[in-house]
């Protein structure tokens, strides 16, 4: 699913077999890159670090944990849901579409300047999370 | 099914399906007790579908697919002479999960003339000998919660304990048929029989974590069941479906599937180490894995599950589609909160602290909130107000408060009221008791089978 044209940028997502994120139990959530061979495994092993999760997922670098698996071209990560599972303001039960922002993260080009870590615009304020209080 | 004489070489494992009620080939059983099967084992539950189902004490699946599923596995197990073993009946492993699943079982031994001894494990906890153990320090929080008090105990509507194998192998042993157990680990429903007949911790254990979610060990895992054979050294795996293959990567993988560490995995008695496991090819769609590892832990420990209602919520949900809106959709948003807030407190006279809403912009932002880095204006939204009070009728009432304000809440640059979309008249639905899971906890205790309570007798009807 890489990308045709030259100038679009490829992200995580394109290079991967599959990213993909789940619950692992109510109170964590888990992510997975799944990357085709070597050489793709080595590009997600060197993006995916406590930063980049850290900012992509709002947690804090200390509760992450990463686990590389070169045998079979994996890097998953785990950290505390930040919202409790089916609370008022859980909008994925399953945490099973919480991997997207990873997956857009944009791959450095090898011909190209300095890498750019994150796809899309600003940080948008967003996540209507409100009450009385 | 007592041992007799010394272990067997091996143990086959016949796992039809990763969910009762999750519905299989008949082939696929035909195919595992040609395999040579010694037992039948099936997880009827599992947290991930959320609080509500322990909350409740009621099944996520449907009785139809439940007798159906079990009808087929009854059948199998009667004319194999093998045990059936069931874990976490009913989704959240409640006693009413177990009496639910049971009485399905006797119907249908009824009606197809079974004649069985069928064992029931009672998982349910009071929260007052709970509390008990809280208060000689015996209860400990598991990352990344904290430390347990009384009080969210007695919030529970339902409390589980997460039982071992041994509960299942001691209803084995008094000669259950089938076994109908509540709250497991999804682990200890496989693995119970093939500790039972002498099989090594380490292969056993594994063994039972590739094959918890039937077929999503496999290359396609939407064909069904799983087979496993364990044996003194390691053990083999392959799919029930003759089209699908176990591969050394698919079996490896599904360590990571919903874990927070692939490596290790803490059961009550111990730990499951795989790290230094190999995964091997047979052919090309079986896989021999051997070097797992169970440590043993120095104290037994149950995992505990609990569900507290939160409040009592209404759902309500209407379309936008006018690009006006939509161009400046999270101002819009914002004008709905502060102007449903000021309705709340001026109309209803609502203390501020006694509701809680959640206004979710479906199309825009909904999912990921604050984490949505794709900015795009999209063709049209759907918006859903979720609020929570602390009963339906009020809960019920801020929701009609709200109702003209989904229907034609304008920006406030707007000098006239647009109209929007409601889905269907009346446009909010009751949901009743909301839960949330409020324990993420173990006690120690002294024996495995202290805290479940177990029943034999026959099948109904015999």
């Amino acid at each position: 699913m890489a990308s045709e044209t030259n100038d679009a940028p490829r992200t995580l997502g394109d290079l991967a077999l599959e990213v993909r994120s789940k619950n692992a139990g109510p109170f964590w959530m888990t992510l997975e890159a799944f990357m085709p061979d070597e050489e793709t495994y080595r590009i997600a092993d060197a993006l995916i670090t406590t930063e980049l999760i850290s900012e992509l997922y709002h947690v804090a670098p200390a509760s992450l944990q990463i686990f590389r698996i070169p045998d079979l071209h994996v890097v998953k990560v785990s950290f505390p849901r930040p919202v409790v599972q089916g609370s008022l303001h859980d909008r994925d039960m399953h945490a099973g579409q919480h991997h997207v922002p990873l997956a857009n993260v944009v791959v450095p080009s090898p011909q190209g300047p300095g890498r750019v870590p994150v796809a899309g615009g600003p940080r948008r304020r967003a996540g209507r999370r409100w009450s009385g209080r | 099914m007592p041992d007799q004489s010394g272990p067997p070489d091996s143990v086959g494992i016949l796992v039809p399906t990763g969910m009762l009620g999750g519905g299989f080939s008949p082939d696929t059983i035909t195919r595992g007790i040609s395999l040579g099967a010694d037992v039948i084992a099936v997880d009827g539950g599992s947290t991930d579908s959320g609080p509500y189902y322990l909350g409740a004490g009621v099944a996520k699946t449907t009785e139809g697919a439940v007798r159906r599923d079990l009808r087929l596995l009854l059948a199998a197990a009667r004319s194999a002479r093998i045990p059936l073993i069931v874990g976490s009946c009913g989704t959240g492993g409640t006693d009413s999960g177990v009496h639910w699943v049971a009485g399905i079982v006797d119907a249908i031994c009824a009606e197809d003339g079974l004649d069985l001894t069928v064992a029931k494990i009672f998982s349910e906890q009071q929260a007052g000998q709970l509390i008990t153990e809280l208060e000689r320090g015996r209860v400990h929080p598991l990352p990344p919660s904290e430390p347990l008090d009384a009080e969210t105990l007695g919030r529970c509507t339902h409390i589980v304990g997460m039982m071992g194998h041994e509960p299942i192998e001691h209803a084995l042993r008094a000669g259950a048929n089938v076994v109908l157990a509540g709250r497991a680990t999804d682990t200890a429903v496989s693995a119970a029989f093939a500790l039972m007949r002498g099989m090594p911790p380490g292969p056993t254990w594994h063994a039972a974590k590739i094959v918890e979610c039937g077929g999503q060990c496999t290359t396609n895992p939407a064909s069904g069941g799983v087979f496993a054979r364990i044996d003194h050294r390691g053990f083999t795996i392959e799919p029930l479906d003759p089209d699908t293959a176990c591969t050394p990567a698919s079996v490896a993988a599904h360590m990571l599937y919903e874990t927070v560490n692939p490596y290790t995995m803490r059961e009550p008695g111990g730990t499951i180490e795989v790290a230094g496991a190999r995964y091997t090819a047979i052919d090309e769609r079986t896989v021999r894995v051997e070097g797992s590892r169970f440590e043993p832990a120095d104290q037994y420990t149950i995992k505990l599950e609990g569900a507290a209602v939160t409040g009592y919520e209404t759902v309500s949900f209407t379309g936008i589609r006018d690009p006006q809106i939509l161009a400046s959709i999270d101002v819009w948003a914002e004008f709905f909160d502060k102007t449903l807030t000021e309705r709340v407190a001026s109309v209803l006279e609502l203390a501020a602290d006694s509701w809680a809403a959640d206004l979710r912009l479906y199309g825009h932002n909904a999912i990921l909130g604050e984490l949505e880095r794709q900015p795009a204006t999209p063709a049209e939204v759907g918006v859903m107000l979720l609020v929570s009070a602390q009963d339906q009728e009020t809960a019920t009432a801020i929701s009609k408060l709200a109702n003209p304000l989904l229907l034609h809440l304008p920006l406030p640059t707007m000098n006239y009221l647009p109209s929007f979309a409601f889905a269907t008249s009346p446009a909010h639905i009751d949901r009743g008791a909301a839960y949330e899971f409020v324990l993420n906890h173990v006690v120690d205790v002294d024996s495995p089978t202290g805290m479940f309570r177990l029943e034999i007798g026959p099948s109904h009807g015999f």
